[in-house]
């Protein structure tokens, strides 16, 4: 322990972000025994049943309808179609649209998100007055769900009787309310406005949870080195949280493309299919009752994120090695 | 880090701070008063910022048109045992993942990373003629069961990141104490990551509490629906009813608030603050 408390001030970030060192290592092999083997075995086998009954079976009975002419509406013709169901997805006309809007969703979010929410968290890490009823505050959208979300807003971007029209007006920004969830440009704006005011919170909590947990030993090696304020930024408190924070933006990426409830919600997809995303769109048309479509989608969105997170990673792996 | 803050700092820190909290509050506050108001008044012009009188119509209307004391019930029974099992399950498989490098580790990760993009709506109508066959359909016991298999992959993902902060000596000293394993893990590691688990149980209460699409699914009567599947309900298809709609969303909405606040403490503080100096 001695040593290991020492090793930690003297190296600082290491310790936190490196890979095991060598030494390490060797110590562990030694130690993997057929007992610790079988007890490793008892701690994973319940997370990996109920997540192989539950998630994994159903997945992939489902994914294999994207390959079958599978619609609830006439269920007497359930043949296999190839990769029929991909090429009439392709071919039609909506999914263009659908594509830059996923696009334009994920990326208006998520940077607003992580940019306040860093910014948040690193305000929130000092202790002050007031500060953990401000938090109690601040993080309310995360106890909201989706759904929920989408439903304020809805209300409050009302054209008729919203308060952020009236607001605006009172402000003096513009002259007649907008019909917000009615104009295809605006309705847009709308639905990001609603997602970014969600997950900030998840940002600022869980770097605010990783930067505490940076040893304040390091701080104050750091300042007694002589180290200002950005230097110690971006050579202790960056590289410390990285892994936090480069699998809190990966998993966040995951669900903002996955997450259809807001815009379910405030516009259902419209005006005009202007809002639908991918995921909207498979709900559509999973009540529209062609399962085999929907799950081709589905199965188009599993491939994306997973080339994104097989690139996102590999990216971020060199970055730490290096350190 | 000990030195004091400049001025301008300190004056950005307090315009930043008060703006984020306007902005996230008022969503609230708006819900809140449109829920006060008598349903007659919220459509009428100009909009009033705090209720003419106050008026508890809407929630009075809401215990009485509809069984929402139930739902709230059926909410809080599903989400803490979820909750809980949920995270003492990815506790175990975290520590596996974060501490041992075995053959199929990275498998086990992929696996877990890959539920988190798959769209639930492909697994939706398999899972639906399983858990009739199961017997599980409109079951508490089925709705839990299924929400501990959606915690469970982001909770260990998560989980792993807060051991990875927690220095390897830590347990293997009290290992060489004499402590086996499991002791270890519950006698050592989890008082330091007591900020982390707390944060991961959150989390997953405030997950199952607001899920709505397999609720909605795997749900059918009345007496058994979670809040959110009565909220979806209160949309007609070409009607709001915004009176029901607010006074439902401050009564969801209090008891997740109420939970996050008693355990904020938690989150707060050094999550290995402790364990370097020890």
């Amino acid at each position: 322990m001695a040593i290991n408390s020492e090793r930690m001030v003297v190296r600082g970030p290491n310790t936190v972000t490196a890979p095991p060192q060598p030494q390490a290592i060797h110590r562990r092999k030694k130690r993997f025994n057929t007992r610790t083997a079988l007890t490793l075995l008892a701690f994973m086998a319940p997370a990996a049943i109920f997540v192989g009954i539950f998630t994994y079976y159903p997945m992939i009975a489902g994914s294999q309808m994207a390959f079958r002419n599978w619609n609830l509406n006439d269920l007497s013709d359930t043949s296999w179609v190839g990769w029929g169901n991909f090429i009439k997805l392709f071919e039609s006309p909506e999914f263009g649209g659908i594509v830059r809007n996923t696009v334009v969703w994920v990326v208006g979010s998520l940077v607003p998100q992580v940019v306040i929410g860093f910014a948040l968290a690193l305000f929130l890490k000092r202790r002050f007055r007031f500060r953990s009823g401000y938090q109690a505050f601040i993080f309310f959208p995360w106890a909201v769900s989706g759904f929920l979300i989408g439903m304020l807003f809805r209300w409050m971007f009302n054209a008729e009787f919203g308060v952020v029209n009236d607001l605006l007006m009172k402000a003096g920004f513009i002259e007649s309310p907008i019909p917000w969830l009615a104009e295809p440009g605006f309705a847009m704006t709308a639905v990001i406005i609603a997602n970014i005011w969600y997950g900030v919170t998840f940002f600022a909590i869980m770097i605010l949870a990783a930067l505490q947990s940076v040893s304040e030993d390091m701080y104050e090696a750091a300042a007694l080195d002589g180290a200002g304020k950005a230097r110690t930024l971006f050579s202790i408190t960056l590289p410390a949280i990285s892994v936090t924070l480069g699998l809190t933006i990966l998993l966040r990426v995951i669900w903002i493309f996955n997450f259809p409830d807001i815009i379910w919600a405030m516009t259902g997809g419209g005006p005009a299919d202007q809002t639908h995303i991918i995921t909207t769109y498979m709900i559509k048309i999973t009540q529209e009752g062609d399962y085999g479509q929907a799950s081709a989608l589905g199965l188009i969105v599993v491939f994306t994120l997973m080339l994104f997170a097989v690139f996102y990673l590999m990216a971020m792996r060199p970055r730490k090695a290096n350190r | 880090m000990i030195d004091k803050q400049s001025t301008f700092g300190r004056i950005s820190k307090v315009i930043f701070l008060s703006l984020c909290l306007i902005v996230t509050v008022f969503p609230l506050y708006w819900i809140v008063v449109t829920s006060l108001k008598a349903p007659g008044s919220i459509y009428s012009l100009p909009l009033d910022y705090w209720p003419r009188e106050i008026s508890f119509e809407n929630y009075v209307g809401l215990f009485t048109k509809s069984d929402f004391g139930r739902y709230m019930i059926n909410s809080l029974l599903v989400a803490t045992v979820a909750a809980t099992v949920a995270t003492f399950i990815s506790l175990l498989s975290a520590y596996v993942l974060a501490r041992f490098h075995f053959a199929g580790r990275g498998a086990v990760m992929v696996a877990f990373l890959l539920t988190q993009m798959i769209p639930g709506f492909i697994a939706l109508g398999p899972l639906y003629i399983m858990m009739t066959n199961m017997n599980l359909v409109d079951s508490e016991t089925g709705l839990i069961l299924v929400y501990i298999a959606i915690c469970i992959p982001f909770c260990t993902i998560m989980l792993r990141g807060f051991f990875e902060n927690v220095p390897d000596a830590l347990e293997e000293a009290a290992m060489i104490d004499g402590c086996s394993r499991l002791t270890a893990l519950f006698r050592v590691l989890v008082p330091v990551m007591l900020p982390g688990i707390a944060a991961s149980f959150i989390f997953n209460f405030v997950n199952c509490w607001n899920e709505l699409f397999l609720s909605v699914t795997l749900m059918n009567s009345d007496e058994n629906k979670t809040i959110p599947t009565a909220l979806a309900g209160f949309i007609s298809s070409f009607n709001i009813d915004w009176g029901s709609m607010s006074a439902a969303a401050v009564l969801t909405v209090v008891p997740a608030l109420a939970i996050f606040a008693f355990a904020s403490k938690f989150i707060v503080q050094g999550l290995t603050a402790g364990a370097v100096k020890g």
